[in-house]
């Protein structure tokens, strides 16, 4: 391949990725996106004028080497781009499909200041796929047997990181997972449309294969606690989310009809629930039915988008600021539209209407208008007096996020929670405020990505690391900490 | 996968089974409740643990069939094997002295009163044990209830067992009749737990309620268990699954638990039909070979 200049690169037009045609894919579960071809990916890549200083990596929560996978991409030498991937995110497959690149990593590409940025999360996503379908998983080089046990609470995208970073380095680790599969928010929250199951399933085998251990169906505070974890385990990494669904607290929401986002995806993608009767979990039957979602997240879209999918007959956003404060992905945004789905701004729900018999029957909401920003810079909805207006509903998806459960810091009384309930850590080294545990992911931060739960999944791993070569680190002042933790990257 | 070591019927369509879960045995505390996934495939129902047996490392469950997965639970045996059980769940129930205690069960609630009602007993209350069924064959685990209460009273909505009437009119005569009730643990059908609820809270009787809405994970996640007690929203599985009974919002666990009616009917005929063929293709098997 000629070297071509980077005038060149940047007339090539950025790759769009083939997806499902919007009128058929709302009818099914199927993935949206398909993925480049090898030969679309070879072109994107060639998009990439590989900096010097690649702004790039500063923009990715967990510092991949972009320009240099891309490179190997652009050389057609997709097992290496995908070996190097794998040296920075655990589950690339994974990111390159739910990251929001656009606040990212893509974000900060220069080829974006002119034109659009190099799709650096569906180029991550080829690798990444490319790698499961043609050659399996590849297990990456063990160090020696340490001979130390990790215990890790909870099987999202934060224990999963942690856990394939410590067996790595040669340590015996175990997974405690609550629910009966792997995989957390990623398998009972983010619809199969947009991350397939399978996909999960196979990050989880490779990481098995690696002689990780998983428990399933096992709570950690109830089925045993963190104490007695700690009886047989050298250290222990909580990665248990965030959980605990927010309501709106207005009246009716007690209704029949009325989800949380939770609950709704998880009856649909953990319980199968679209596969009724032939899985046992019922769902309210949506077909031909309006539903209304509150929220303007990845999960309020993935909510709605899931109605339509089971048949509704309209699917509306309703979300108190406008389209631009909105958190979810500009990717998900622009399919909702696509799918039909409707977007209701401005208007923030006060009461939920029910019948005799506790069904719901529509929602009263209350016009916004923006008015001064407040301490977030954004500018705070405000009510306009007196503009209401009756939406008839009969299914109402709450989406406006989630606390923090409850089960750990009950039976723990002595680690550290703040206010909101969230474990108290370092944010270098992830120790909480209890010798031998760490804890990274959403049980942390509230909720936030994928990305960064398993950027702290992997610090958090270093900082075991450190701790079980070296026990009395713990004690030791936190500067010589993080200096020996960055020694052993 | 879980095996069953015993399973016998107790009552009709009331089964009791003991299943393997040493970690569990281990750990549970009266008042807690496992999910359990029948099969693969198979939607999680929370039952309560009635008893537990740490040498040998199993639970035991009583679990009265009237739907698709209880039903579908209530035809496996010693030998066979359950998708998944987790737990222990839930808050264990609160247990101290209070003097006198007693503990109301009606139907299957007798299985979920029955833990609590030892665990009163062995912290010292004098327990007085109602359980109530609808006939003679409904009321269930008298014998064992006996052995951790003081006093026991069988009551059946058609008298042909024990005192005739409902286990509301049994309290309401032990309470006309001057005894001093400190305690009233009250588990059953919700109409029965709301008429407890209504015939204590004039005499300020403390009264606790095991609530049983539809839940989905267990562990506080999904909020599909939400009740409404003191006019806040409670999630049970985290929360409870025991409540002050005069706080709870009754009418709208009863609509909540409404919910899946439809679909729950669907299932359930479905699954017997599918029974049915089955058991119609082995008969004809057999008559066949004859
Ligand atoms: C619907 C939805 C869509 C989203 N879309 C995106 C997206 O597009 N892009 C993105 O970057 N982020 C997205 N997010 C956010 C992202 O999924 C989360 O930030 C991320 O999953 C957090 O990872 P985690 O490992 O901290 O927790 P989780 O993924 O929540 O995993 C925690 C695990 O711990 C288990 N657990 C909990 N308590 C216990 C216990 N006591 N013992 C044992 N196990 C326990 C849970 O069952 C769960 O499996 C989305 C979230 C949702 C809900
Ligand atoms: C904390 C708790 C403890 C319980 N303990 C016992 C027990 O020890 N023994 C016993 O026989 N029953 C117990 N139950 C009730 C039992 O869970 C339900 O009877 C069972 O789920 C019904 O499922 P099904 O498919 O057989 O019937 P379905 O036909 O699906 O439902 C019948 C009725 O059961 C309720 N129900 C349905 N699905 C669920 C669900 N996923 N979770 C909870 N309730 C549901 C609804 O009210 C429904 O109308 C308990 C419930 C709770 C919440
Ligand atoms: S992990 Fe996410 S942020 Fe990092 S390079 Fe990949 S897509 Fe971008
Ligand atoms: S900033 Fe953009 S062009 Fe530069 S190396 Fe990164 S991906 Fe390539
Ligand atoms: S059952 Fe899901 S929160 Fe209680």
């Amino acid at each position: 391949m000629a070297e071509l200049s980077p005038k060149d690169r940047l007339k090539i037009p950025r790759q769009h990725i083939p997806e499902q045609d919007p009128e058929i894919r709302k009818h099914n579960f199927n993935e949206v996106n398909l993925g480049y071809t090898p030969e679309m990916a070879m072109l994107e890549a060639q998009r990439c004028i590989m900096c010097k200083k690649p702004l790039c990596i500063a923009g990715c929560p967990v510092a991949v080497k972009i320009p240099d996978f891309i490179k190997m991409i652009a050389e057609g030498k997709f097992r290496e781009a995908a070996a190097i991937l794998k040296e920075d995110n655990a589950l690339p497959a994974v990111c390159g499909r739910v990251c929001p690149q656009e606040e990212q990593c893509e974000k900060v590409c220069v080829v974006g200041k002119k034109g659009q940025p190099v799709a650096i999360g569906h180029l991550e996503r080829f690798a990444a796929d490319w790698e499961r379908q043609n050659i399996g998983i590849q297990i990456p080089p063990m160090k020696e047997k340490s001979g130390k046990k990790v215990a890790i609470v909870g099987g999202g995208p934060a224990g999963l990181s942690c856990a394939g970073d410590l067996i790595q380095m040669g340590h015996d680790v175990t997974v405690f997972e609550a629910l009966h599969d792997i995989g957390g928010v990623l398998i009972y929250g983010i619809p199969e449309f947009r991350l397939p199951k399978s996909i999960v399933k196979a990050e989880v085998e490779g990481l098995e294969n690696s002689g990780v251990k998983f428990v399933k169906n096992y709570i950690i505070g109830l089925t045993e606690t963190i104490d007695e974890l700690l009886e047989r385990f050298d250290a222990v990494f909580i990665g248990v989310g965030a959980g605990l669904p927010y309501f709106l607290g207005i009246p009716g929401e007690h209704l029949n009809g009325v989800y949380s986002a939770n609950e709704f995806l998880t009856r649909v993608n953990l319980m199968k629930a679209y596969n009724f009767p032939e899985y046992d979990t019922p769902m309210f039957d949506v077909k031909d039915k309006n539903v209304v979602v509150f929220g303007g997240g990845n999960t309020a879209m993935d909510a709605v988008r899931t109605a339509l999918r089971l048949g509704a007959k309209r699917g509306i956003i309703a979300y108190r600021r406008t389209e631009a404060e909105m958190p979810a992905r500009i990717e998900e945004i622009q399919h909702a539209k696509e799918e039909g789905v409707e977007f209701m701004l401005l208007v923030a729900p006060i009461e939920l209407i029910g019948d005799e018999e506790g069904w719901l029957k529509a929602v009263k909401l209350q016009k916004m208008q923006l008015g001064e920003p407040d301490s977030s810079g954004r500018r705070r909805p405000v009510p306009i007096d007196g503009a209401i207006e009756i939406l008839p509903v009969e299914v109402a998806v709450v989406a406006i996020g989630n606390g923090s459960n409850p089960i750990i810091r009950q039976t723990t009384p002595d680690l550290k929670v703040n206010k909101w309930g969230n474990i108290i850590v370092d944010m270098d080294t992830m120790k909480t405020s209890k010798r031998g545990v760490f804890a990274g992911g959403d049980i942390v931060t509230g909720g936030a990505t994928v990305i960064l739960a398993m950027g702290a999944g992997r610090k958090a791993a270093k900082a075991i690391d450190q701790y079980l070569r070296d026990p009395d680190s713990w004690d030791r002042p936190k500067t010589e900490q993080v200096e020996v933790a960055q020694e052993s990257k | 996968m879980n095996r069953i070591v015993e399973a016998r019927f107790i009552g009709p369509e009331i089964k009791l089974f003991k299943i393997e879960a040493p970690k569990i045995a281990e750990k549970r505390k009266a008042g807690q409740f496992i999910i359990i996934r029948v099969h693969e495939g198979g939607e999680r129902i929370p039952l309560t643990i009635a008893d537990s047996d740490t040498s040998n490392g199993t639970i035991t469950i009583i679990v009265q069939g009237v739907g698709k997965t209880t039903k579908h639970l209530n035809m496996l045996n010693a030998g066979d094997f359950v998708q998944d059980v987790v737990g222990p769940l839930g808050r264990p129930s609160h247990i101290e002295n209070f003097g006198t205690a007693v503990s109301i069960g009606g139907g299957v609630g007798t299985a979920i009163a029955y833990p609590t009602a030892k665990a009163l007993k062995e912290a010292g209350n004098y327990v007085i044990s109602i359980i109530g069924g609808r006939s003679k064959e409904y009321v269930i685990l008298e014998d064992e209830m006996r052995k951790v209460s003081d006093e026991v009273y069988p009551t059946t909505d058609d008298g042909s067992y024990g005192y005739h009437g409902f286990v509301t009119g049994k309290l309401q005569e032990l309470i006309d009749s001057g005894r001093k009730i400190d305690f009233i643990l009250a588990i059953g059908p919700i109409p029965m737990m709301a008429a407890v609820a209504n015939l204590t809270k004039p005499y300020g009787i403390k009264t606790v309620v095991s609530l049983n809405p539809i839940m989905v994970d267990g562990t506080g996640m999904c909020g599909g268990c939400r009740a409404v007690v003191n006019d806040k929203t409670v999630f049970v599985c985290v929360d409870g699954p025991e409540f002050d009974a005069h706080q709870v919002n009754f009418d709208i666990l009863t609509k909540r638990n409404k919910m899946y009616l439809v679909q729950e009917k669907h299932s359930l005929e479905n699954f017997m039909c599918h029974y049915d063929n089955l058991f119609f293709s082995a008969l004809n098997e057999v008559k066949e070979k004859v």
